[in-house]
C-alpha cells in the first residue's frame, strides 16, 4: 500500500516517477498529482516513469487513461517510461498502450 | 428529561449502598446505567440527578455543592460527543442501509438462472469481493438457436461502478433487440460508455453470440482479459484472440470479430480479471499456472469445472480474493 511520487520540473517539461502499488487506495493521490501537472500553463510535455512500480490495478489503468484524455484536449503530450511486463500487459491488453507514448529503454 | 420516579430509582441506589455497600446496588446501578445510555440521558443530567440525590440523603458542605459546577461542565464536553457519535452511527446504519438495497437491486441486473441449449452446458460462477461488485455478465436471447453473451469488468468498485453497471446493462438490453454483429455493439457501447462516464473509468468486455446449432461462437474484445479455448482433440487450452480499446478509453474504436468452432468436448472459458490476478502471497498466478489448474478440472460437466476452478483459486490465494471474480465456462457435449 505504499506509493512513492517524486515530481521534477523542467522548463515545459514535467518528469514524474511513480514507484509502489497503485490501486484503488493510493491512485486518487496519483490522479490528484498528474492531473495538477496536465492543467498547469506552459507545460507541454509529461513524463511519467513506472520503473518502481511494484503493482498497478485497473484503477491505475484508470488514472492513465483519463490523463491521455486531458492530454490530448489540451495538446500536450504524455509519455510513459519502463513498464514493468505486467504493467506493459494490462496496457496492452485494455488498448491505451496504442494511445500513448511508450518508451521501454532509459527514460534519459 | 429525568423522570421522577427514574430519579427515586437513582435516590434509593444511592441510599441502600451507602448504608450496606453491598453487590446489589452495584448491579442495580449497572442496569440503570444500562437504561440511561438506551434514553440517550446526558452525562450531564446525571451528574444533576446525583446533585439533587445527594441534598435529598442529607446536608451537603457548600464546597461539595459547589464543585459539581466544574463536574457539569466537563460532562457538557462529553456530552456533546456522546451526541455526534451517535448521529454518526445513525449516518452510518443509514449508508449500510442503502449499500444492501444497491446490492439487491445490481443482484437483479445479473441473470437469475443461465439458459439451456441442446448439446451445450454452461457453467457460471460469479463473486464479489466487496458489497458491491465490478463484474458484469449477461445472456441475452436471439433469434434461430442463438444468444449473445457478455462478460465485463467495470473500473472500481462500489457505487460508481453499480451507477456505471446498470448503464451497461440497459444499453444491452435495448442494443439486443437489434441483434448486433459482436463489433456494432462494442462500437455502440463504447460510444454510450464514454459519453457517460467519468474520463477515468473505463470498462473492459467481451461480447459474443453464440450459435447453438453450428456451435460456432463469434466474439469481438474490448479490453478485456482474453479467455480460454480447451480443443479436446489436442487436450490444449489456448488463449482466445482477439484485441481492441476498453470501453470509454477512445471514441473512435474499432472492434474486429472472432470466430471459433466448437467440436464436441471442446470447453470455452470466459472471465475476469479477477481470476487471473489471483494473487498468492505477494506473487501473481500466470496464465500458464491458471491452463495447469483448469487442466485438472477437463472432463468435468461445465459449472462443475467453473466450481472447481474457484475453490483451487480461493485456496491458493488463502481464502482471500482480491477482486471480484467471474467465470462463464461453456462446454459442447
Amino acid at each position: 500500500m505504499d506509493l512513492l511520487i517524486k515530481t521534477t520540473s523542467l522548463e515545459t517539461e514535467h518528469r514524474v516517477v511513480l514507484g509502489g502499488d497503485i490501486d484503488a487506495f493510493t491512485a486518487p493521490k496519483v490522479k490528484e498529482t498528474l492531473m495538477s501537472l496536465v492543467t498547469k500553463p506552459d507545460i507541454n510535455h509529461i513524463t511519467v516513469d513506472l520503473e518502481a512500480v511494484e503493482y498497478m490495478d485497473s484503477t491505475g489503468i484508470g488514472i492513465f487513461i483519463g490523463i491521455m484524455k486531458e492530454c490530448i484536449q489540451r495538446n500536450r503530450t504524455f509519455e510513459v517510461h519502463k513498464l514493468s511486463p505486467r504493467v506493459e500487459r494490462l496496457f496492452r491488453i485494455t488498448g491505451l498502450y496504442d494511445h500513448i507514448a511508450i518508451r521501454k529503454g532509459e527514460s534519459e | 428529561m429525568v423522570t421522577r420516579s427514574f430519579q427515586e430509582e437513582y435516590v434509593k441506589i444511592l441510599r441502600d449502598y451507602l448504608s450496606a455497600q453491598g453487590e446489589d446496588q452495584l448491579y442495580g446501578a449497572q442496569q440503570l446505567g444500562k437504561w440511561m445510555l438506551s434514553q440517550d440521558i446526558s452525562p450531564e443530567e446525571i451528574t444533576d440527578l446525583h446533585a439533587r440525590a445527594l441534598e435529598q440523603l442529607g446536608e451537603v458542605p457548600e464546597f461539595v455543592r459547589s464543585s459539581f459546577s466544574i463536574l457539569t461542565e466537563i460532562m457538557i464536553e462529553y456530552g456533546n460527543e456522546h451526541r455526534s457519535v451517535n448521529s454518526w452511527r445513525n449516518r452510518h446504519q443509514q449508508m449500510e442501509s442503502e449499500i444492501a438495497v444497491a446490492k439487491a437491486m445490481q443482484q437483479s441486473l445479473l441473470p437469475s438462472e443461465v439458459p439451456v441449449y441442446p448439446e451445450l452446458e454452461i457453467g457460471v460462477v460469479s463473486i464479489a469481493a466487496k458489497q458491491i461488485s465490478g463484474d458484469y455478465y449477461d445472456f441475452i436471447e436471439q433469434s434461430e438457436g442463438r444468444f449473445g453473451l457478455a462478460i465485463a469488468d467495470i473500473t472500481g468498485k462500489g457505487m460508481p461502478a453499480a451507477m456505471c453497471m446498470s448503464m451497461v446493462k440497459y444499453a444491452i438490453d435495448s442494443l439486443g433487440q437489434m441483434e448486433l454483429g459482436p463489433d456494432e455493439m462494442l462500437h455502440h457501447l463504447n460510444r454510450i460508455v464514454g459519453r457517460n462516464i467519468d474520463p477515468s473509468m473505463f470498462v473492459t468486455m467481451m461480447f459474443g453470440s453464440y450459435d447453438s446449432k453450428e456451435h460456432c461462437f463469434r466474439y469481438a474484445m474490448a479490453g478485456h482479459e482474453p479467455g480460454f479455448l480447451y480443443r479436446s482433440a489436442e487436450g490444449e487450452f489456448y488463449d482466445l484472440e482477439g484485441r481492441g480499446n476498453a470501453l470509454g478509453l477512445h471514441p473512435n474504436s474499432a472492434y474486429e470479430v472472432q470466430e471459433i468452432h466448437l467440436e464436441i468436448n471442446d470447453v470455452l472459458i470466459l472471465l475476469t480479471d479477477g481470476v487471473t490476478e489471483c494473487k498468492n502471497n505477494r506473487y501473481y498466478l500466470q496464465r500458464e499456472e491458471l491452463v495447469h489448474h483448469l487442466q485438472k478440472e477437463v472432463g468435468e460437466s461445465a459449472q462443475k469445472m467453473a466450481n472447481g476452478l474457484y475453490n483451487r483459486l480461493l485456496l491458493l490465494s488463502q481464502f482471500d480474493l482480491l477482486d471480484d471474480y467471474t467465470m462463464i465456462v461453456l462446454r459442447r457435449t
